[in-house]
Formats: C-alpha cells, structure tokens, sequence
C-alpha cells in the first residue's frame, strides 16, 4: 500500500468518487460558514469600515492562487520523473482553478484598494507578482490547448511550467527590488505565529482559508476525474475507428 | 559548432534571412515614441532608457520567430537532434547566432537613437553597458520559447506569451540599471543582477531548450 497505487487511474477514480461528496460538504459549509460570518458576524474596523470585510474572499483566493501553482510544480515533477498520467491530467486541471483564484485576489484587491488607496491599480510588488503570475497560467494553459498529442502537452508544460516558477520567483523579488509596495505585510505569518489581524477577523478568515483549500481539492479531483474519463472516451473512439 | 555557428550567420546575412528585422523595428519604435507622448526633452530623456529596453526586448522577440521555424520546416532541426553534437550545444550555438545578428546590432544602435531620444549625456553608457549584458539572456529564454513552440502552427502568438512573462526579470534589472545611470545615480547594484540572470541562464538554459526540442520532434 503506497500513495502511487492511485497513480493507477481507476484506483484514482473509484478514490475520487467516495472522497468527494465529503469533500464537497466539507467545502461548501466551510466556504459559507466563513463568508456568511466574515460578512455578517464581525463588526466593522475601526478605520476601514466595512471594506475590511473584502478579506475573507481576498486573502484565501490568493493564497489558493500561490498554492495551485506549487501542487502544478509538484505534480508536473512526479510526471516528469515517474510518467504517471494522473499527474499531468491533474496538473491541467488545477490551471483553470488558479487562474480563477489569481483573477479574484485582482479583482478583490482592486475593489479594496479604491476607497482605502484611493486607487484602482498600483505597480506594488505584490500586485505585479500576481499579475505575472496571472500571465504565466495563461501562457500554460494556453500551451496545453496549443499542442495535439496529450504526452507531448504534458512534457511541454511540465518543463514550462519547472522554468516558469524560477523565473516566477525570480520576477518576484526583482519587483520588490523595483518598487517599494503599497500593500500591507502578510496579516498571518505563517513562519512566525505571530499575526496582525484582531480574534474577531482572524476566525472567519482561517475558516474561509481552510473551505477555500477544500474547495480548491475537490474543484481539482473533480476537474481530474473529467479529464480521465475524457481521454478514455478518445481511445474508445480511436479503437473504433470513428474519429474525433 | 563552429560550422554551425557560420551557417547561421551566413542565412541571416542572405536577402530574406530577417537580419536587420529587428534593427528596423527597433528603430521604428524608437522614433514613434516621441510622435505619440510628445515632443516634450524633460519628459524624453525621463523615458528614454525605458523606451531603448522595451524597444531591444521587442525587437528580439518579433525575430524569435525564425530561430527554430526555419529549421523545422525544412528539416535541418531533425538532422541537428539526431547529430553528434549534443543538442545543447547547438541550441546555444543558435543562441549566440541569434544574439550576433540582432542583439548586438540593437547594442549598436542604442547609443544612436538615445540621442533621438534625448538621453541624458551619462546614460549612454549604462544604456549600452546594460543592453550589452542583458541582451544574451534574451536570446538564450527566446531559444527556450520557440523550442517549446517548435511544433506548433502558428506559433509566434504563444510563444510571445510564453516567453514575455520569462522576460519579466531581465527587463526590470535591465532598465532599472539603465533608467539610474541615466539619472546620474548608481546602477552598479541592478547591473550586478542582471549579469547574475544572463550568466544564469547561458548556463542553464540551454538544457531546458533541448528537453523541449527533444520531446516536441519526438
């Protein structure tokens, strides 16, 4: 018993299809529990009223936005190394949901960022890594869309996407060096313990954090399960011969 | 490789073989800038060393194109994989070849069009010194980003988008080190970085490039 046996995809399959509902329970309840209570059961701050309470959607989306990347890399790797298909489909499948996660932290961020900056956009390092970010998961799944053959995509990708976060990194802290931000340090540090944000946000914001990953796994177990069943119904088309 | 090398050269000299592409566009570019922001010197010589980067880092990516296309299309690319010569080695000797025919033409002609530009009398060197160390990166991620997109029809578009976000470092260190020179400052710290990624990627990249080429002709 090893963690590669689901490598196989009908073990993945008939994995995926008794996690799932759980999976999604847990997700949807911890999504609306944190949202429903950020929204309406934490008061208003002191100095930024209401807008404050953009954060339950703001800081999961983009923590969820860094962290489908790295499951890309991790999965693109053991693709890499150990040719297991569930992989590659695995990591095409979080694109789209990461994709999704940068756009909202964007979009949320900007929202906030009228009335308290009193801008819509700044050239702050983490703004700008996140829009280039926001660029390297077009430039992906662009690249998957691109190419024909489902093994040479998933190499392809594997290896744009190992460049990709070095130069990712790399473009992170050249901005840094470029221009010093606007935006506030990290409100939960994970390295330190210590955090900036009072109780009173700080629950519902782990609650949406947490529903936010777990939305994030079952949105990408879901999205994997397609793909496989996908590619299997192309085979079954190529065995009989009738063409896509 | 040096044969190689030579062939290169030789087809990007010829009529037809795109040297002087990017020189031309690199010009053009230039010279629309004050067209459409404004004849204005202060505010010219402000942009100029941001507007000569972006400029050479266009110009480097519209000739990207012919790299490996070419060379796919009329089979030198399968001879070159199934060569002796490690591939990694050819694609660097590519690399180079794309850096003789437009980078250091781009080099060239920076000094020039900063006047056109109204760059400040001590920008012209850190403006060439920077051009000079950024533009081998460019080539080398450019190598990277039409290897990926070999295969593809109707490639340029993707591997614009491919490679632009690669771009994104060498850019910011690039004109960071340039825009200070220019302004009279120090620009020996962005300079320092922006060699670190050009040799960084001279060294590493190539291998990159040739696992691509190698698993897109597979």
């Amino acid at each position: 018993m090893s963690i590669w046996q689901y490598a196989n995809p009908v073990k993945f399959l008939a994995l995926s299809s008794r996690v799932q509902p759980y999976l999604w329970a847990a997700a949807v309840i911890c999504v609306t529990t944190g949202l429903l209570w950020g929204f309406f059961g934490t008061p208003d701050d002191a100095r930024q009223g209401s807008t404050v309470k953009i954060i339950y959607l703001h800081v999961p989306a983009a923590l969820m936005a860094i962290n489908a990347w790295f499951m890309m890399l991790i999965a693109s790797l053991i693709w890499l190394v150990r040719r297991h298909h569930v992989s590659a489909l695995a990591a095409k499948a979080a694109a789209p949901v990461g994709i999704v996660m940068t756009l909202i932290a964007l979009v949320t961020g900007a929202i906030w960022g009228q009335p308290m900056w009193g801008t819509w956009w700044a050239w702050d390092p983490r703004l700008t890594s996140f829009l280039i970010l926001f660029l390297f998961y077009l430039g992906y799944i662009a690249l998957w869309e691109a190419i024909e053959d489902p093994d040479t995509a998933a190499d392809l990708t594997s290896v744009l996407c190992l460049v990709g976060s070095v130069f990712a990194i790399l473009s992170r802290y050249a901005v840094q060096f470029w221009n010093q931000g606007l935006h506030q340090g990290t409100s939960v540090p994970v390295a330190t313990g210590g955090r900036t944000v009072a109780d009173v946000f700080f629950y519902p914001l782990l609650v949406s954090m947490v529903g936010f990953g777990l939305l994030f796994l079952a949105l990408v177990i879901y999205r994997t399960g397609t793909e496989i069943r996908l590619r299997r119904a192309a085979a079954m088309r190529a065995r009989t011969g009738r063409g896509a | 490789m040096i044969a190689l090398l030579i062939r290169d050269l030789r087809l990007a000299f010829r009529a037809g073989g795109g040297f002087g592409l990017g020189l031309a566009f690199f010009l053009i570019v230039t010279v629309l800038v004050p067209f459409s922001v404004g004849p204005q010197a202060d505010l010219l010589s402000s942009i100029a060393p941001g507007v000569l980067w972006l400029g050479a880092l266009l110009a480097c990516l519209l000739s990207l194109d012919r790299l490996l296309a070419l060379d796919y299309e009329d089979g030198t690319l399968d001879l070159l994989v199934t060569a002796p010569l490690p591939l990694e080695a050819a694609l660097s000797i590519k690399a180079l070849a794309h850096w003789l025919t437009t980078g250091l033409p781009l080099v060239i002609a920076a000094p020039v069009l900063g006047v056109l530009l109204n760059l400040p009398a001590n920008g012209f060197g850190w403006v060439v010194v920077s051009l000079a160390l950024g533009t081998p990166a460019l080539s080398v991620i450019g190598t990277f980003g039409a290897a990926l997109t070999v295969g593809i029809k109707r490639g340029g578009l993707l591997m614009s988008l491919l490679v632009l976000p690669l771009y994104v470092p060498t850019l910011i260190f690039g004109a960071e080190a340039a825009r200070r020179g220019a302004a009279g400052l120090d620009g020996t710290t962005p300079l320092l970085m922006l060699a670190g990624i050009t040799f960084g990627t001279i060294a590493l990249m190539p291998f990159a490039s040739a696992a691509v080429l190698r698993m897109g002709l597979r």
